[in-house]
């Protein structure tokens, strides 16, 4: 057995005894590894990955801005609104007030106007009737006299001359209306 | 070339059809190229395995976009794994800083464990000693340079030695004890952990195999066969498991590389 031991030591085979050769090996290829692996290639990954962390908060912080963004864009679109509403609410009660006043003055008017329009209208009655009147008494005194005249200057023979001369003059009288 | 094999060809001499268990000439390889003394099959794996790790890598993390495709998303899986799980635990909010150094030992020693199961190739390269010494070596050198960095050269081993918070006669069983551990037992226990399973797996993966082949295919007997099919389906069996043994192992040294930094790092942990 221990024999076995020494022969395979010496034959480089105990497992337990390293080659020098694959010593170097194993030194370069860490080196290799650690050099591209470890020195070039991690620094590139954590970088992404650290670059996508914050791709991914800043997304988040991105929609969160948006979003509180489009929450004041709504509440002073509301305001707006509600301003708006009120505004038309005023200029309605405004425009209901003063139509309401215009109406007011229209109806004033008007009724004024018609008062002028029948105050005048009676004074012209008044006028003509007054003119009629004149116009009249002057005709009737002198129909009257006129008709005396006749009736004088005829010498009221008869009662069928009268008659005749009464008549006559009714006619002319009817005449002259229907000439004129 | 081989004690055994010469051996055990001397004794098959006699009787051809004899069993023989594979041995340590499972680990003993010439020169590939006659002359070329140290160009053998594990200095040729070790080679390829850097290349596979350097290629990947490249692929992976050369031009990473932010929004990971193909190849980048499976080293980004590696990274996230070896950050998560073996990192942040123990070195904190050191991690990203020693990432470069634990992402290339978990791959390489991935990738050197994973050459015994891949077909043809089948020689885990972490069976070699010397290529886990390497690596613990490295880290041994680095956990006390950094410990002298950042403890002091007295700082680091009193706190080493000595633990606050202990009743003093302990610190007479303590004392030695800590040094021996941190200083010679935790490199060599490093680099064999991974050597000796690597090994083991790889006589567990040949002998069965070998049992299934001998008694199935080249000594075909009605007495024999019921073991040779035994052999076969525990090669396969044992070919997952070890697949298995073989992220573990790689995933442990690297956990114990961050925590020997840790702990060079900070004093108490």
């Amino acid at each position: 057995m221990n024999t076995a031991a020494t022969l395979l030591a010496a034959e480089g085979n105990n497992p337990l005894i390293p080659h020098a050769y694959e010593l170097v090996v194993g030194i370069f290829s860490f080196a290799v590894v650690l050099i591209v692996v470890g020195r070039i290639l991690t620094p590139r990954i954590q970088k992404t990955l650290a670059d996508r962390t914050d791709a991914i908060e800043g997304g988040i912080k991105k929609a969160e801005d948006a979003q509180a963004e489009a929450q004041s864009v709504l509440n002073q679109y509301r305001d707006k609104l509600q301003e708006a509403r009120q505004e038309a609410a005023r200029l309605r009660d405004e425009a209901r007030e003063q139509g309401a006043q215009i109406k007011a003055e229209f109806q004033e008017e008007a009724k004024a106007e018609a008062q002028r329009i029948i105050a005048a209208a009676h004074a012209q009655i008044e006028a003509d009737k007054q003119q009629a009147l004149t116009q009249l008494r002057a005709e009737i005194g002198r129909l009257s006299t006129d008709l005396a005249g006749r009736i004088v200057g005829e010498s009221l023979e008869d009662e069928a001359r009268q008659r005749r001369i009464v008549d006559r003059f009714l006619a002319e009288l009817e005449n002259d209306a229907a000439v004129r | 070339m081989n004690t055994l094999t010469v051996l055990a060809s001397g004794a098959s001499g006699a009787s051809e059809d004899v069993f023989t268990p594979p041995g340590l000439e499972l680990f003993d390889y010439p020169p590939l190229i006659a002359g070329v003394s140290w160009f053998t099959k594990p200095v040729l794996l070790a080679l390829l395995s850097t290349l596979i790790v350097v290629i990947f890598c490249w692929s992976a993390f050369a031009k990473p976009k932010l929004v990971p495709r193909g190849v980048q998303n499976v080293g980004e899986m590696g990274y996230m794994f070896v950050r998560d799980q073996v990192a942040r635990p123990f070195l904190g909010k050191d991690a990203d800083r020693w990432m470069g150094l634990l992402l290339s030992i978990f791959f390489m020693v991935w990738i050197w464990n994973l050459m015994g199961v891949i077909p043809i190739i089948q020689f885990p390269v972490a069976s070699h000693i010397a290529f886990p010494i390497v690596l613990a070596i490295s880290i041994y050198v680095l956990k006390i340079y950094l410990g002298i960095k950042h403890q002091g050269p007295i700082g680091y081993f009193k706190n080493m030695m000595f633990p606050p918070g202990l009743p003093k006669p302990i610190y007479v069983l303590l004392a030695p004890i800590e040094f021996l551990s941190n200083l010679i037992i935790a490199p060599f226990t490093h680099a064999v952990r991974l050597f000796a399973n690597m090994f083991a797996g790889h006589i567990i993966l040949a002998f069965f195999s070998l049992v299934g082949f001998w008694f199935v295919f080249e000594h075909l007997t009605p007495l024999g066969v019921g073991l040779g099919v035994v052999g076969v389906v525990m090669t396969i069996a044992m070919t997952a498991f070890e697949m298995f043994i073989q992220f573990l192992q790689a995933f442990l040294f690297a956990m114990l590389a961050a925590m020997y930094i840790g702990n060079s790092l900070h004093a108490d942990h």
